[in-house]
């Protein structure tokens, strides 16, 4: 069908904004995707994917200010052993940033990588590409075409510590559009971690390859500047007996729109995709997950709850599709929310496509207020009824925490979901 | 419908015993109302223009308004594009290429009780199992122990051939009770008033493509109104049979229970088999005000195509129930079988406050069958409630799909909905799909949504092999199961109909 003229003009204006970078390698994939992107426009609220999310804000020509937030607290896994790669607005920082050598990987920057055969070549806009059927994610492709920066990461081993992106925030109009590409070879195992805003607004996206029986651990905290707007984009292959885990802490920010996309290719591989999402007041969450089970005996999980108070909206779309021959895929997913308030809202899409027999695939989907009666239980046994409502949220979220593999890592995640509602508990 | 059998025709006969079972299969577990009444037609013009709109407004004798209305809905469709959002895939449909009304010559006359009906019509509607002579009872449930030997259960139905209404029974028993039952042609003229009020109140007339459609080139249908405080006397239904070649079915069904009123209503519907796909766009409204209760059940048994998907109804309906009154009740239950394409979500609007919705459905497609069902519960009121239960069951080369949409309003405090939908998959051919919508927009309301997919399992179907019983009864009594939840809602007649159906429908599906 062809583009509404609308689109097409929208598309054109955001494009007209935006310079290509010349680098090399990098361009026939760029260009690929700035004709996929032409294809199919960026995406307007009569999208039936953007629903329940307006992208107005992450589609026009440029970014909505937002302030940048000062606090004295000590950011999210300071306290940790990791190799820092820091950018700021969107720009690499060489001096904040750790030296890029650690034994079991190898890190370019894509900016600097102009060799001109480079192993990127093979997954640069092609995982994005084929996470682009049955469902068009334009965001992505404009990434692709504009990305201005990013890592390449090649993991060979083990690595002694975990690789740390961090994206600072000082400039109240920044855009940014970062693109990284992993590439984990067969039985090498690496954990990435990633927090910050990243800057007023900010389009991410990270195309992972896990070879077969390689481990790839992701944990990541977006950035509390409440007026922030972030489109992400995770897209991985999976080889046969792989594991990967990703795990997403969002506490305001007042458009994220996350999309994580998934293809179990190899038999006995396993995803899970977790999620815990903080809102106050004007904050818009979505959580959008398409996981696709094609081989033989795998297994994937999809874990989100997000808490939701003064008028705060959460989305979830959730897909978990099975290909024909997809024999003893066990699928599980879940989203919950709970609503603090008579403001809030919650809006979910859990769907499954299940083209095999032999298949177990559950999802699971619920929204509510607090627990009166486990309340009054805290409350009688001399609780104060602030501590006690967050101890239920806590409990509630606790869940999709405990996804995290490393418990450090859930330990942190945890510390910061305590003081984020202590915050507001004032 | 072939539980409402009287029990004298051969081929009908309906039981759950494994007699009945093995006199089924020898028919090769085909369709079994796939033959046609060789009877005399009179046909519009194909196609579909204003011309045609004033046609059978005129062939129903209707007033004015009425064709206004028509015409109005005519011109909305043409401004409307056909949806494609559902995942069910067929040809493109040449809406030029079919007949919009088609009534038996001997009906021209509409004969003035069941007495003068053509017997040709009659003997359809006796080889179908559907009694239209009152002094017949229900077959099945005679000699059932519950059941008071001096008060039979008797059911009105209201027989509608094409698009035409044939008669409909048990009038003067029911006028004495107050409640108006007749073809919804029969009431625009007698109550007007009522029609007038209702029509197009729950349903709005360009609502969505073929709903535009249906109130633009509505034929026939059947009318209710059960007045305040009456708890309508026996059980109401309206039987659907297309006979017609190329002929689309456009019926328009409209219920009203008023204040502390109660009607259970049922819906059969079958069709002959055909190499050409034919088109069915039914409209369902229900009103209920305060306190009344309406019980909607269909079996939907329209020709499904053989195996290679040629042929069989595109089953395109909207229905919806507005419980508009506090505490209005409304309960819908579905046994999917037939139809090449169903495209179908009785929906619910629950407006009054501790107003109740309920939806049980089993869809079951085999072959190249394709289903997109569901439900739509939309809470507005306070303390409203709503259950799902929707077990979907693909076999062969079949896709399914539940859509639904739960949506929790901001001034719908306390409300409630549980939903549970299950998927069964047989054979690794076919489909299964959940695309549920969830909106809850006030915290005090709970929702809760679960679902799963299974295939049928194995170790079930060696319990029942172990002792003695074939693969594919096991399968169809795991699959009974499977279905129990939605079975038991269902008024008796309909219920062993229909598990009878579970297992029609899958056969030659397992192995």
């Amino acid at each position: 069908m062809a583009l509404a003229q609308v689109k097409i003009e929208a598309t054109e204006e955001r494009l007209n904004t935006l310079d290509m970078p010349q680098e090399g390698w990098s361009t026939a994939a760029r260009e690929d995707a700035l004709m996929r992107l032409r294809s199919m426009g960026l995406p307007s609220r009569r999208d039936e994917y953007w629903k329940y999310t307006r992208p107005d804000t992450l589609v026009q020509p440029t970014a909505p200010d937002a302030a940048v937030l000062h606090t004295d607290e000590v950011p999210v896994f300071d306290a940790l052993g990791r190799l820092k790669i820091v950018f700021v607005d969107g720009v690499f920082s060489a001096d904040e940033s750790d030296d890029l050598t650690l034994e079991g990987v190898t890190i370019e920057r894509l900016a600097g990588a102009t060799a001109d055969i480079h192993w990127a070549k093979g997954l640069y806009g092609v995982l994005e590409n084929n996470g682009q059927n049955p469902v068009e994610r334009p965001l992505a492709a404009l990434n692709t075409a504009y990305a201005t920066d990013g890592v390449l990461i090649h993991v060979t081993g083990t690595p002694s510590k975990p690789i740390n992106l961090i994206y600072r925030h000082i400039s109240n109009s920044s855009d940014a559009i970062l693109h990284h590409v992993l590439k984990i070879d067969k039985g090498a195992e690496v954990t990435i971690l990633e927090n910050g805003p990243a800057a007023a607004r900010f389009n991410k996206c990270m195309e992972i390859d896990v070879a077969d029986g390689a481990k790839f651990h992701h944990v990541r905290a977006q950035g509390r500047d409440h007026e922030r707007r972030a489109a992400t984009h995770i897209f991985a292959r999976l080889g046969t007996e792989s594991s990967f885990k990703s795990f997403t802490l969002t506490a305001n920010g007042v458009m994220t729109r996350n999309e994580c996309v998934i293809e179990l290719t190899g038999d006995d591989a396993h995803a899970t995709v977790a999620g815990a999402a903080l809102g106050d007041g004007d904050f818009h969450h979505d959580d959008t997950v398409f996981i696709t089970h094609d081989a033989v005996n795998c297994e994937s999980r999809q874990v989100f709850k997000k808490v939701l108070r003064n008028g705060a909206t959460g989305v979830f779309q959730g897909k978990i599709l099975v290909k024909s021959g997809a024999q003893k895929t066990d699928g599980y997913q879940i989203s919950q929310s709970l609503l603090l308030d008579e403001d809030s809202q919650f809006l979910a899409k859990p769907e499954l496509e299940i083209y095999a027999d032999d298949v177990a695939c559950s999802h699971g989907s619920t929204s509510g207020a607090i627990d009166e009666e486990a309340l009054f239980y805290l409350r009688s046994r001399g609780v104060p009824v602030g501590e006690a409502t967050d101890m239920l949220t806590l409990s509630f979220l606790a869940e999709a925490v405990e996804e995290i593999e490393h418990s450090t890592l859930a330990e942190e995640i945890n510390e910061r979901l305590a003081a984020w509602l202590a915050r507001r508990r004032g | 419908m072939a539980a409402l059998d009287n029990g004298t025709e051969t081929g009908v006969k309906e039981g759950v015993d494994q007699e009945t079972v093995n006199a089924v299969r020898e028919v090769g577990g085909a369709y079994k109302y796939g033959w046609s009444t060789d009877i005399e037609m009179e046909y519009a013009p194909k196609g579909l223009n204003e011309d045609i709109v004033r046609l059978i407004s005129s062939k129903n004798d209707e007033p004015e308004w009425m064709l206004e209305w028509r015409l109005e809905a005519y011109r909305r469709w043409l401004a409307k594009t056909e949806p494609a959002w559902a995942m069910v895939d067929y040809p493109e449909i040449d809406f030029q290429d079919q007949y919009y009304y088609a009534r038996p010559k001997s009906m021209a006359v509409k004969p003035k009780s069941l007495d003068e009906v053509d017997p040709k019509l009659l003997a359809t509607y006796a080889k179908l199992g559907i009694p239209l002579k009152e002094q017949m009872i229900l077959a099945g449930v005679e000699g059932a122990e519950d059941i008071d030997a001096e008060a039979p259960r008797k059911v009105a139905v209201d027989a509608v051939f094409d698009s035409v209404s044939v008669g409909t029974t048990f009038q003067d028993e029911l006028k004495k009770a107050g409640v108006i039952f007749c073809s919804i042609s029969e009431a625009i003229k007698e109550h007007p008033e009522l029609v007038k009020k209702y029509l197009g109140t729950v349903v709005p007339v360009s609502d969505n493509y073929y709903a535009t459609l249906n109130s633009a080139v509505f034929s026939d249908g059947s009318f209710v109104y059960i007045p305040p405080g009456v708890r309508c006397p026996m059980e109401l239904s309206t039987y659907f049979r297309i006979n017609a070649e190329n002929t689309g079915q456009f019926e328009r069904t409209l219920i009203i229970a008023d204040k502390g009123s109660y009607v259970s209503y049922l819906e059969g519907c079958t069709a002959p088999m055909r190499d050409e796909s034919q088109l069915h766009a039914a409209v369902v409204e229900i009103i209920i005000e305060e306190d009344a209760e309406v019980k909607y059940s269909t079996v939907q048994n329209w020709y499904p195509g053989d195996e290679n998907g040629k042929g069989g109804i595109y089953n395109f309906v909207t229905k919806r129930a507005d419980c508009r009154g506090d505490r209005a009740k409304v309960m819908w239950t579905q046994v999917e079988t037939g139809s090449a394409v169903t495209w179908k979500y009785p929906s619910c609007i629950l407006r009054g406050n501790e107003s109740q919705g309920e939806f049980y459905s089993i869809a079951i497609a085999n072959n190249m069958q394709q289903a997109d069902t569901g439900t739509k519960m939309i809470h507005l009121g306070k303390d409203t409630k709503s259950r799902i239960v929707s077990k979907g069951i693909s076999a062969g080369k079949a896709q399914n799909t539940y859509r639904g949409l739960v949506s929790m309003h901001p001034k719908a405090k306390d409300a409630r909905n549980f939903t549970q939908c299950d998927s069964l998959l047989i054979g690794d051919q076919c489909g299964a799909h959940t695309v549920p919508y969830i909106e809850v927009k006030n915290n005090s309301a709970r929702v809760e949504h679960e679902a799963t997919t299974s295939k049928v399992d194995d170790e079930q179907l060696f319990y029942c092999r172990q002792r003695g019983i074939g693969e594919e009864d096991a399968v169809a009594l795991v699959v009974n199961g499977f279905c129990k939840e939605v079975l038991q809602a269902l008024p008796m007649e309909f219920a062993m109909e229909a598990q009878q159906l579970v297992a029609i429908s899958l056969e030659g599906s397992v192995g």
